[in-house]
Formats: C-alpha cells, structure tokens, sequence
C-alpha cells in the first residue's frame, strides 16, 4: 500500500485509545506512566500545554522590554563613555559600513524575537479560536519557531567576545551593559514557552476536540 | 517512503508494538524495519520519522569523540588576538565566558559556561556513553535511557554554532578599532561546529530508542 494519497481520515493514536510517545513515537496502550521504551512520561496531550505557553511567553515578554531600554554595550574610549542598545548598535554597524553584519544583527536580536513573540502567541490562539492558516502549514511555522529561536542568543555571544577581547585601559574598553542579561533571558523564555507548545493541539483543533 | 502505512481504520489496530505515532502529530503509521539508508516520514505533517544510516552509530561515537577533544583544544589555546596601540590582548574562550563576571551581569557568567561549553561536552559524553557499547555490540550501559533523554532535550540548549556567528558578527565589529588575528582556539571550535552538525545530522532519535530496546537485557 503506497501512502501517496492524501485523504484526511488518518487515525491518531489517542483516536485509536492508544499513547503514542513523543521522543521514541512507541505506542502503547493507556495507563503506563512512563514510556517502556524510552521512560519519557507519557501524555495523549499536554492539557497544561497552553499554559505552560502563555507563561513563558509573558516572561519572556517582560524582559524583553528592559532588553530594548537599557545598554546593552558600554564602550569607554580615551575617557568617553558611550552606551548603546541593541538598536544602537545596530545603527552603529550600518555607519561603520557593515551592511550585511548589521543585517545578521537586526534579524538575530530584533527580527526574530518579535516574530517569535507573534508566532507562539498566533499558534497559541489557533487552537482555541478558527484562524486562516491550514494545520500544516501551522505545523510548519511551529517548525521554523522551534529551530530559529536559539539563534537569537548571537547578540549575547558577541557582547561577551567584545567585552573579553576589547580591554585596552585607557585607550578603549567595553563592558556588558544590563540588558544583555534582560536578553539572554527573554530567548530563553522564549524558547520554553515554544518548547511547552504542543504541536499535536494543532492537528487536534480542527476536529471539535480541543486538548 | 517504503514500509510505512498509514493506519485508516480503526477496527484492524494491529499490536502496539508495531505501530509508530508521529512525535509531532500523533498520526498513527505501521511500523516495518526500514532499510538502511531510507527515510520514512510521517504522511500527515512530514516529520521524519526515522533514517537508519550505514554504521550511523559507530560514526556518531566517533564524532561525539573527535567534538570532546576539539572543545578541550578550543577551551585551552587562544582564542582570538586583539592588536591596538602597541599592545596585544589574548582572550581565550574562558576569557569571553567570565565576560559577564563583574557587576550586575554575574549570572550571565554561568549562563555562557553553560550554553558555549557545559551543556555541549555533558551532549558529547553522553552520547558516547549510550552509544559506544551499542556500536560495539554490547547491552546497553546502565541508565542509558537516562542519559540519551538527556542528551536529546539538552539539543535546542547546546549552542556552539550560534557562538561561532557571534564570533564573526564580533570580528566586523572589532576590525575598524584594532587589528585582529585568529587563534588556534577559534579554528578548533570551528570544526567543532562542523562536527556537530555532522553528527546530529546522523543521528536518528527513534532508531536509537529502538536500538536500545533491542539490546536491553530483559
């Protein structure tokens, strides 16, 4: 039997009674804790699943409102001080003439981030409420959300290298600002709250039977 | 996609045992041996479901090895080199995770150990630990569920690659102030990186839990 055909009724393993587990994907029958296989913890669905989502998100949400306010670099040179934020520094790049290291910046630390924000908060919402997208191609955002999130972290990595590297004294120096902290933290609830998603609410959401 | 089925109806449930549901969307397929070097994916959401590769096992133990030492050499030389003014600044890849260490921005300090160098050798050793006996054929080490579990959810945690980009967007920036140059350090955990990628690429999480299956003692 060839699987080229597309007809929807595909059985699910909690449509059929059964747990499918979701690190190893063995199935077996309700009431084992744990997977056999693997010993993952077993759940038909995250019931808490949305939850879980929209408190990370929040989390994250708040701290990235100090990430954009405060410094994220502090560069002192011959006894001047200047601060800059993500934004700034993005600037900063594009009059150094370094278009296509600003971009790399500009996605990293604010195209992505926002878009994370506006991607779990739409996943999240389409599974209680009708929304345009197919399933699949949700499936697929969810995807690009999961792998593009930890990319994020660039902007933190560069301040710790510049603040190791650049410590002449008195002829230029830079130091990490707060808001590097109040980033790296936002990425991480970020990535939790996506991480708590589960992706077979989407599939389940347009048969009436939500969680 | 050979060997895969999707099941349809639910009257002719065959044995749990040989039913695999998709990961990700939870769609129910028959779950035949694949030949080695295939793909099967799942036929709702095209999530792989599993790729057995050639000695896939004995080459992800031999990547995960070479990654250790590559990240002892990246820890210990040079790093980058910073020339200004007359002076040279080394900084190692200690040098950049202690970045962080005074002020306000302390408990970023464990955070960067953790992400750029923790999190990918504990990914590393574990890795071995569950694979190496199964690539020689033996049973499977003690807990090493445990510590494949691990391994796969410290994955998303495990950042070398987004460092190294960071490595590079911090080059441009520096290369108008002073003149840089590149340690042995920097090219260490740029093949560290490659062999990463490598590795996860062979790996196959539901060929491994299968493996371990197999081989457990029972």
């Amino acid at each position: 039997m060839e699987n080229t055909r597309t007809a929807p009724p595909v059985l699910t393993a909690r449509a059929a009674g059964l747990i499918g587990c979701t690190q190893c994907g063995r199935v077996q029958t309700p009431g084992e804790a744990r997977c056999i296989r693997c010993g993952s913890v077993l759940q038909s669905r995250d019931e808490a699943s949305l939850q879980k989502v929209w408190a990370w998100f929040f989390a994250g949400l708040v701290v990235y409102v100090p990430a954009n306010i405060y410094p994220m670099l502090r560069t002192s040179s011959l006894g001047k001080t200047t601060d800059s934020t993500i934004l700034g520094g993005v600037i900063d790049l594009i009059h150094h003439g370094s278009v296509g290291i600003a971009l790399i910046v500009f996605f990293a630390s604010i195209v992505i981030p926002v878009g994370k924000f506006i991607a779990i908060a739409y996943l999240a919402l389409s599974i209680r409420h009708r929304v345009k997208l197919s399933d699949h191609r949700r499936h697929v955002l969810y995807e690009v959300v999961e792998f593009v999130g930890r990319w994020s972290m660039i902007d933190v990595f560069v301040v710790a290298i510049l603040a190791a590297l650049v410590q002449l004294d008195f002829a230029a120096s830079i130091n990490p600002g707060i808001a590097a902290v109040s980033f790296a933290l936002s990425v991480a609830f970020t990535m939790m709250s996506a991480q708590s998603f589960d992706p077979r609410l989407i599939w389940d959401a347009n048969k009436g039977n939500p969680a | 996609m050979p060997n895969v089925t999707d099941v349809t109806v639910a009257d002719d449930l065959p044995d749990p045992a040989k039913l695999i549901a998709c990961p990700q969307c939870d769609a129910l397929h028959l779950d035949a041996d694949l030949p080695i070097g295939s793909t099967s994916r799942c036929v709702r959401c095209h999530t792989v479901l599993e790729s057995p590769r050639q000695l896939a096992l004995t080459r992800i133990v031999m990547l995960a090895a070479a990654a250790l030492i590559l990240m002892i050499a990246a820890i210990f030389f040079p790093f980058l080199e910073l020339h200004a003014a007359g002076r040279i600044q080394r900084s190692s890849l200690l040098d950049t995770v202690m970045a962080f260490s005074t002020g306000m921005t302390a408990p970023l300090t464990l955070a960067m150990a953790a992400l750029i160098v923790i999190l990918p050798v504990t990914r590393f050793v574990s890795l071995i630990y569950v694979l190496a006996p199964m690539a020689f054929g033996w049973t499977p080490a003690r807990h090493a569920s445990r510590a494949f579990r691990i391994a796969e959810a410290l994955r998303p945690w495990a950042m070398a690659e987004v460092f190294i980009v960071g490595v590079a967007v911090a080059l441009v920036k520096v290369a108008g102030l002073a003149h840089l140059s590149i340690g042995p350090a920097f090219w260490a955990f740029v093949a560290l990186v490659i062999v990463t990628v490598l590795k996860d690429n062979f790996m196959c999480r539901v060929t491994v839990w299968k493996t371990l299956e197999q081989r457990r003692p029972s």
